[in-house]
């Protein structure tokens, strides 16, 4: 069902990172956390040249009903954020893998990041 | 463990996203999303399972004094088949629970109250009974749905005569019968459009359900969760128990004052409002206008210092905005008083507005 591009990883807590190359790489939301949260209507992001650590809340963003920290898989800077999102946080609804959050920098350190297959099967367990 | 509603079967097969709500298990959304459900209320029509709410019957000669010492509101000269809204305090003007009052006739008077806090108004109505009245809380027994939305009336003709719709905004038709299904038919509702609310049997429920929805669906008429009722009632300024008014905020605070008659002989909660003297806070419409979204029990603050607190916020999907609604000091409840709301730990802008948020003047013509 959900639909999780292979050459991205992926976070038990629901966030997908892009290598662009050993140590630049952009993140988001996965379609799982995009549908469990339902109609975004705001997006907390951090600025550029902010540090950003694995496992910490970086960003949040709201549905209607909630509000939900966004955790980050990857310690390094914020090189850029999506400024699309800030005036349009549906676009995370509508292009989970295309609406990315930050472009992070100088990335020093990672979590254990899931391939798409091992993720699909975490989700399941979380159904 | 939660309790289904007749309608759980229902709700599953639509892809319902089930949520325990006071005790019940309801949809929060579908998959359309709490957006899409709002719009559609906005613009079109949407359906609703209240059936959690409570319903008790006051019958018997005694049933308006008992109605008119329990509660804030005066129900002297309703006309049978009228709906009037009151709040129900405690001696001190905290308040219970708000509810409506829907007339039969002299002798009769349905309470519908707040699924929440079913258990606790039964108890108090019981404890309050004066008189030649009998009491019964016939709630297990009663479904509700509610059809909300510009073309809720439209649906209604499809299926029904129209001199069995209520016409009056606040009046309901006792015995209508939708595709020869029984209900009781009011023109009420909690979204801030024009719109019913059908009391049906348990039994009748999923079969009236189908029915609507089928009906309607041609029009738009789409199911809508807990989450959308939330919205639409929020952007229409609705007062709901446990945010904008609970035991420690009177029905005066809350701007209730309409259906507070202080003027009527005597009421449980009288003397405590009284006592408390001119108003020292009260219920305001909060615009943000930096960047955020705020919620319900925050800190609002003016000129450096804590000056209230929020009941309720979200996003207004209909207005495109963020609002919230608050409890503030009345000396920053003028419109355009610039305030900041602390929400996790940083300060959102935020302007004292008018309230309703959002009003549809069609809704109660």
């Amino acid at each position: 069902m959900m639909n999780n591009p292979s050459e991205l990883l992926y976070t038990r807590s629901h966030e997908w990172v892009r290598f662009l190359t050993e140590t630049t790489a952009q993140v988001g939301l996965t379609d799982y956390a995009q549908h469990s949260l339902g109609d975004l209507v705001f997006v907390n992001l951090p600025q550029e040249g902010d540090e950003v650590t694995q496992g910490e809340s970086f960003a949040d963003v709201e549905s209607v009903k909630a509000v939900s920290d966004v955790y980050s898989p990857v310690t390094g800077t914020v090189k850029a954020i999506n400024e699309v999102l800030l005036d349009a946080p549906e676009t995370i609804n509508k292009d989970p893998y295309g609406a990315w959050l930050v472009e992070v920098e100088n990335i020093t350190d990672r979590e254990e990041l899931l391939s798409a297959d091992d993720y699909a099967v975490h989700c399941e367990k979380e159904d | 463990m939660e309790l289904k509603t007749p309608l759980y079967d229902c709700h599953a097969a639509a892809g319902g996203k089930m949520v325990p709500f006071a005790g019940y298990l309801l949809p929060v959304q579908y998959e359309t999303g709490v957006i899409a459900e709002h719009m559609a209320v906005r613009t079109k029509a949407g359906l609703f399972d209240v059936s959690h709410m409570g319903e008790v019957v006051y019958t018997g000669p005694d049933a308006l004094a008992n109605l008119n010492r329990l509660l804030t509101n005066d129900f002297t000269g309703m006309y049978d088949g009228q709906v009037r809204y009151s709040p129900m305090c405690y001696e001190d003007g905290g308040v219970v629970d708000d509810l409506i009052v829907y007339k039969y006739h002299d002798e009769k008077y349905m309470v519908v109250v707040n699924a929440a806090n079913r258990h606790k108004d039964v108890a108090w109505m019981r404890e309050h009974l004066v008189g030649n009245v009998a009491f019964e809380d016939t709630s297990d027994s009663v479904a509700q749905i509610a059809l909300q939305g510009p073309l809720s009336k439209e649906i209604l003709l499809r299926v029904t005569e129209e001199s069995r719709i209520p016409q009056n905004y606040y009046s309901f038709v006792p015995k209508a019968a939708i595709g020869g299904i029984s209900c009781i038919l009011s023109r009420t509702g909690y979204t801030g459009e024009a719109g019913y609310e059908l009391y049906c049997s348990n039994e009748d429920a999923p079969k009236l359900w189908d029915l609507l929805l089928k009906t309607g669906n041609d029009l738009g008429l789409i199911p809508c969760g807990l989450g959308a009722r939330d919205t639409l009632r929020l952007e229409a300024a609705m007062p709901l128990y446990g945010h904008e008014m609970d035991e420690t905020i009177d029905p005066l605070e809350t701007g209730l004052g309409f259906a507070v008659k202080l003027a009527k002989e005597d009421f449980i909660g009288k003397q405590g409002i009284l006592a408390k003297g001119p108003l020292k806070r009260k219920r305001v419409g909060l615009k943000v206008t930096g960047r955020g979204i705020i919620r319900e029990h925050e800190t609002v603050f003016a000129q450096g210092r804590e000056i209230g607190f929020t009941t309720s916020g979200t996003h207004c999907p209909f207005l495109g905005y963020a609002a919230a609604m608050a409890i503030l000091e009345t000396d920053f409840t003028e419109p355009g008083t610039s305030v900041e709301v602390e929400v996790r730990g940083r300060r959102i802008a935020a302007e004292v507005v008018k309230l309703p948020f959002y009003k549809n003047p069609q809704a109660s013509k």
